[in-house]
């Protein structure tokens, strides 16, 4: 169980993005964050994985206090981030990036397994670099893998929708939702599209730093579907570049 | 052979007690051990310290070895080596360099070597210098590589200098005839207070020659590179050009490329980045358990690699 109480985080020029927030994640769930864009879904992804540092408030990880863990504890412990804007890496191969996610050496047939579940034939990437030569949805892919070699109690994707093309995006939608049948620890993904929405076992909302409201994804729909204000934010079916 | 020669040979080439194919030990100056093969000659240079290798036209995958070691400070080695490669050999060299030093003098190892490669020939050139030793003496090495490809021959140099050498100059030039093709890979990492330059200089004379240089570095501490390469593109060719450098500390790096285009069909390319590590980076490969300094390191050795 991953509990937030009352979490604040103030953008540098000093604007309140998290104003109190207070958030549960049940284990082995898969929950949706969603809601307006500046509402604070992104902060608080990177607040959970320690990237952003909260002014105030309290995370608690299976009731063990994290708040001043910083991102490399919270990793050990068992959180993973897969970043809206993967990094890339001159010089170092989707299979070093991959071994150094898992903490293990691993032969093809494993990093056969890992890619596999993201679409990808690993004889065609693992001795590629991560660098520009990937495309936008080439990369993301890999960002999810290395999330996946971890096998982390919690992992956490950042929009992954984001800044991919449309083909690449249905693909993704298979991968999560593949990775929803065989769930073995909790998904957070902070999304806006309805078709990340439809596989969640839970939605969140966030709007102006605070969480509007949440529940089980069947009720979470009908309401964000008959809700003006949220149903912009939900209405698109697919990703627009 | 001295015990610190064969550690010196561990680490510059693929030496485990014995070479495969025909070689040349330098050790200080002096010859520690030479085979040549059927089709691979090594004799003594006329006139002067060094080698001449002659490669039998036709040779194919065969290996030759001529590292050079030297084992103490109060050593300054120039040696000249040249390589004649046969009409279509396809062959790899293997020329690294140790140097070490536990006294307060300095060591030097200069090495000069000319290619002659002939028409439709094929070589891959390793070098891989290093310095080791807790001696306060200037380790450097100054390597000059002068190459002549013939017509649709194929050059492919990878050099790599991953710390421990004080000083270093390194100088390349190279003519292209029709269809040659030149590719160097050149990685060099300097700490504390070390210095590297390197130059290229290469003449794209015959159509459809190329040349693709690509010099990665990492400059550390108050280490300082510089980086300077001229293209001169004389018939219709491609050049391309990239040097990327990561600074960290206090570390600086110079890079000057230089593209000239003497012929209406000459594509020149060049691209240069000079940066710390990027943030990001650092971040993704916390995010994976790494601490800041195991992610830099991590960056480092992949850039390098």
């Amino acid at each position: 169980m991953l509990k937030l109480e009352n979490i604040s985080w103030s953008a540098p020029g000093g604007f309140g993005v998290l104003n109190g927030l207070d958030l549960e994640i049940p284990d082995g769930k898969l929950v949706v964050i969603t809601g307006p864009n500046g509402g604070g879904k992104t902060t608080l992804a990177k607040i959970i994985a320690g990237i952003y540092k909260q002014d105030s408030g309290k995370i608690l990880l299976n009731n063990e206090d994290i708040t001043d863990k910083d991102i490399t504890e919270r990793a050990k412990m068992g959180i993973s981030f897969a970043f809206q804007q993967p990094v890339r890496f001159k010089g170092i191969t989707v299979k070093r990036l991959i071994e150094l996610a898992s903490g293990n050496r691993m032969n093809d047939g494993e990093l056969c397994d890992i890619l596999s579940k993201v679409g990808l034939c690993a004889r065609e990437y693992i001795n590629r670099e991560v660098d520009s030569t990937l495309s936008g949805g080439e990369i993301k892919r890999i960002e999810i893998a290395t999330v996946l070699a971890r096998q982390t109690q919690i992992t956490i994707f950042d929009e992954p929708e984001a800044g991919i093309d449309l083909w690449s995006f249905s693909s993704l939608i298979k991968v999560f939702s593949e990775m929803r049948r065989n769930l073995k620890g909790t998904l957070i993904i902070i999304s806006h599209q309805e078709r990340i929405l439809n596989i969640a076992d839970e939605i969140a909302v966030v709007a102006d730093g605070r969480i509007k409201a949440k529940g089980a994804a069947d009720e979470m729909m009908k309401t964000l579907m008959n809700s003006n204000e949220i149903s912009n934010v939900c209405s698109k079916q697919e990703v627009m570049l | 052979m001295e015990k610190q020669t064969e550690k010196l040979l561990r680490e510059i080439s693929e030496w485990d007690g014995e070479f495969k194919g025909a070689y040349n030990i330098r050790e200080n100056g002096q010859c520690a051990g030479r085979v040549s093969s059927k089709n691979i000659k090594i004799t003594n240079k006329e006139g002067k310290p060094g080698l001449e290798i002659h490669i039998a036209p036709g040779t194919v995958g065969e290996t030759v070895s001529i590292p050079a070691c030297v084992t103490h400070g109060g050593v300054d080695d120039l040696v000249y080596n040249d390589f004649y490669v046969g009409e279509n050999a396809d062959v790899t060299i293997v020329a690294g360099c140790g140097i070490h030093t536990e006294t307060g003098e300095p060591a030097r190892h200069n090495g000069i070597h000319r290619f002659i490669l002939g028409k439709n020939s094929k070589v891959k050139y390793l070098e891989k210098h290093i310095g080791t030793g807790h001696g306060t003496g200037l380790k450097s090495i100054d390597p000059v590589t002068e190459a002549e490809l013939g017509e649709n021959s194929v050059l492919e140099m990878d050099t790599a200098q991953i710390g421990g050498v004080d000083k270093t100059i390194r100088n390349t030039k190279a003519r292209l005839e029709a269809g040659a093709k030149l590719l160097i890979r050149e990685r060099i990492l300097t700490e504390k207070e070390q210095t590297a330059n390197t130059e290229f200089e290469v003449e794209l004379n015959g159509k459809d020659s190329g040349v693709d240089l690509i010099s990665r570095s990492v400059a550390r501490d108050n280490s300082r590179q510089g980086y300077h390469s001229v293209i001169i593109g004389n018939a219709p060719c491609t050049g391309h050009s990239e040097c990327d450098a990561i600074i960290s500390e206090n570390g600086k790096v110079d890079a000057a490329p230089e593209l000239h285009a003497h012929d209406n069909d000459a594509a020149l390319i060049h691209e240069a980045a000079i940066g710390k590590i990027a943030g990001e980076q650092i971040l993704k490969l916390r995010t994976l358990g790494m601490t800041e300094q195991e992610a830099e390191a991590t960056i480092i050795d992949g850039f390098l690699s």
